[in-house]
């Protein structure tokens, strides 16, 4: 949840900087500073789109209190 | 004695005349409205006899039960759409109306829709709830939830045990390798699956760290798939915070799941796509974003240089016109100094034969080669002609050194005298 609203915030920003940036009304100055941040942006979204650290768990329920464990997938498989 | 003529058919006739007595067409007529009103729209039960299809394609045939019989016909327009085959023996319930064919004296069912018996109950049902639900505004398109830009921590309502489940997670791995995902495991199929269901829907909002859910399982027989049709489920994807992809079954069979939920695909593996899908445009929007901003900032920076490069361009023939203003001053300043040095000079020589020249006129000068000046005095009158003095007079006579005071004793007027 977290990830999801940082990487769409990011996502919203990027597309500001982007369009004050084609609107040509900025110096120098401003549009090298948004530029340098875009670029981070795009590195940090491109980063939460690419990341390969995925978890697959399960959520379990034990007197209201949720947890989650590890799933394994070739064990459901055998199931099938 | 009863009299003969219009007496006795009168008297026959008489109490006849009182009654209604209908036509056959009319009774007919009469007995057609009262069946069609009453029976505009049933839905009978009963078992299939007698069936036929006439050359025009219509169907007819017979609906009984133990003790009755009711004849029953099926036009072209209505049976084009038949999924599946009548046949005697057959158990169905059929929907139509009342109709009653007065050529021959006999009411019938004119068949609009037919179903088999087991899953038309269900379908009745299953129909009674989409009005009831679709009333209340369970599927309307304004409750939709957008799902999330991009779901990074996805909940799967599912079994673990399933194909679904599988093919969710390998396409994930594959195509979105980023995205978590939380599984909920249920039954999907069978009595208590409707609840495990929903409870997972709920289970999921509660534990509140997906962004997107799917409930899913594979194909099946509508009776597989009936989980999915009840109320229970149906309403905790209405009621879930989380929007709520729905990808149950392996073709079009719309479920209430599918109606109510947020989006809804035909297969588990479309849901996974959808996800795919989603970070693949992302990546693509990322990339050109990031393409635009590169350009957009060459470009401005390509026409700063530009411009510098024009404005060190007119900033050149300035400086140079100072450099030749400054090398004309220089040459002027030359100049400027020689011409004063040269008229220093020639004044200087001026000077000096202007000097010489005035010594040479001096009177002082003349006395030193022996000449003598006088003087009348007491006037001062430089004497230049005897003629000019008398004797008697007091001179002053200067000489190149010094001087003497005299009388004139005597006038010469001869200049030859003295030579």
């Amino acid at each position: 949840m977290k990830e999801k609203q940082s990487f769409e915030d990011d996502l919203k920003r990027l597309q500001k900087i982007v369009e004050e940036l084609s609107g040509g009304k900025l110096t120098l100055g401003e549009s090298l500073k948004k530029y340098e941040e875009g670029i981070k942006l795009a590195q940090s979204c491109s980063v939460s789109l690419s990341d390969a650290q995925r978890k697959v768990e399960l959520l379990t329920k034990k007197d209201g209190k949720y947890s989650l464990e590890k799933f394994n997938q070739a064990e459901s498989e055998d199931k099938v | 004695m009863p009299k003969p003529g219009p007496d006795l058919f009168s008297q026959v006739m008489g109490p006849q005349e009182q009654k209604h007595i209908y036509s056959v067409s009319e009774i007919t007529q009469d007995i057609k409205v009262i069946l069609e009103n009453t029976f505009g729209g049933v839905w009978v039960e009963g078992e299939i006899s007698n069936f036929r299809v006439a050359t025009s394609g219509h169907f007819y045939f017979s609906l009984k039960d133990q003790s009755a019989l009711l004849a029953a016909a099926m036009f072209v327009r209505a049976n084009r759409e038949l999924k599946f085959k009548l046949e005697d023996g057959q158990k169905v319930i059929c929907f139509g109306k009342i109709d009653v064919y007065g050529v021959r004296g006999q009411y019938q069912l004119i068949v609009d829709k037919i179903e088999p018996k087991g899953l038309g109950a269900q379908q009745l049902a299953f129909e009674q709830l989409k009005n009831k639900l679709s009333k209340e505004g369970l599927f309307a398109p304004e409750h939709k939830r957008e799902l999330p830009l991009m779901p990074f921590c996805l909940g799967i309502v599912t079994s673990t045990a399933g194909a679904a489940i599988r093919d969710i997670l390998q396409i994930l791995a594959k195509g979105a390798p980023g995205v978590s995902a939380v599984i909920r495991a249920v039954r999907v199929q069978g009595e208590p699956a409707a609840k495990e269901i929903a409870a997972g829907i709920e289970d999921l909002n509660k534990f509140g760290k997906v962004d997107l859910i799917i409930i899913s399982r594979g194909g099946g027989s509508a009776e597989d798939l009936w989980s999915f049709n009840e109320e229970i489920v149906a309403r905790a994807i209405y009621n879930s915070a989380i929007p709520v992809i729905s990808a149950v079954g392996h073709q079009i069979n719309i479920t209430l799941s599918d109606l109510v939920a947020d989006v809804f695909v035909e297969t588990p593996s479309a849901a996974a796509k959808i996800i795919v899908d989603k970070r693949n445009a992302l990546i693509a929007e990322v990339g050109s974003l990031r393409q635009e901003m590169i350009f957009i900032m060459s470009e401005l920076i390509g026409n700063l240089k530009n411009e510098l490069v024009a404005l060190r361009h007119m900033l050149k023939s300035p400086l140079d016109r100072l450099l030749e203003k400054q090398q004309l001053l220089d040459e002027l300043c030359n100049g400027l100094n020689q011409n004063i040095r040269y008229y220093l000079n020639i004044s200087r020589e001026r000077m000096v034969s202007l000097i010489e020249k005035l010594d040479a006129l001096s009177p002082l000068a003349v006395l030193s080669r022996g000449y003598s000046l006088s003087v009348l005095l007491p006037g001062g009158e430089i004497i230049k002609e005897a003629a000019k003095i008398k004797p008697g007079d007091k001179v002053k006579t200067i000489l190149a050194k010094g001087g003497f005071i005299g009388l004139v004793k005597e006038i010469v007027e001869e200049r030859s005298r003295f030579c």
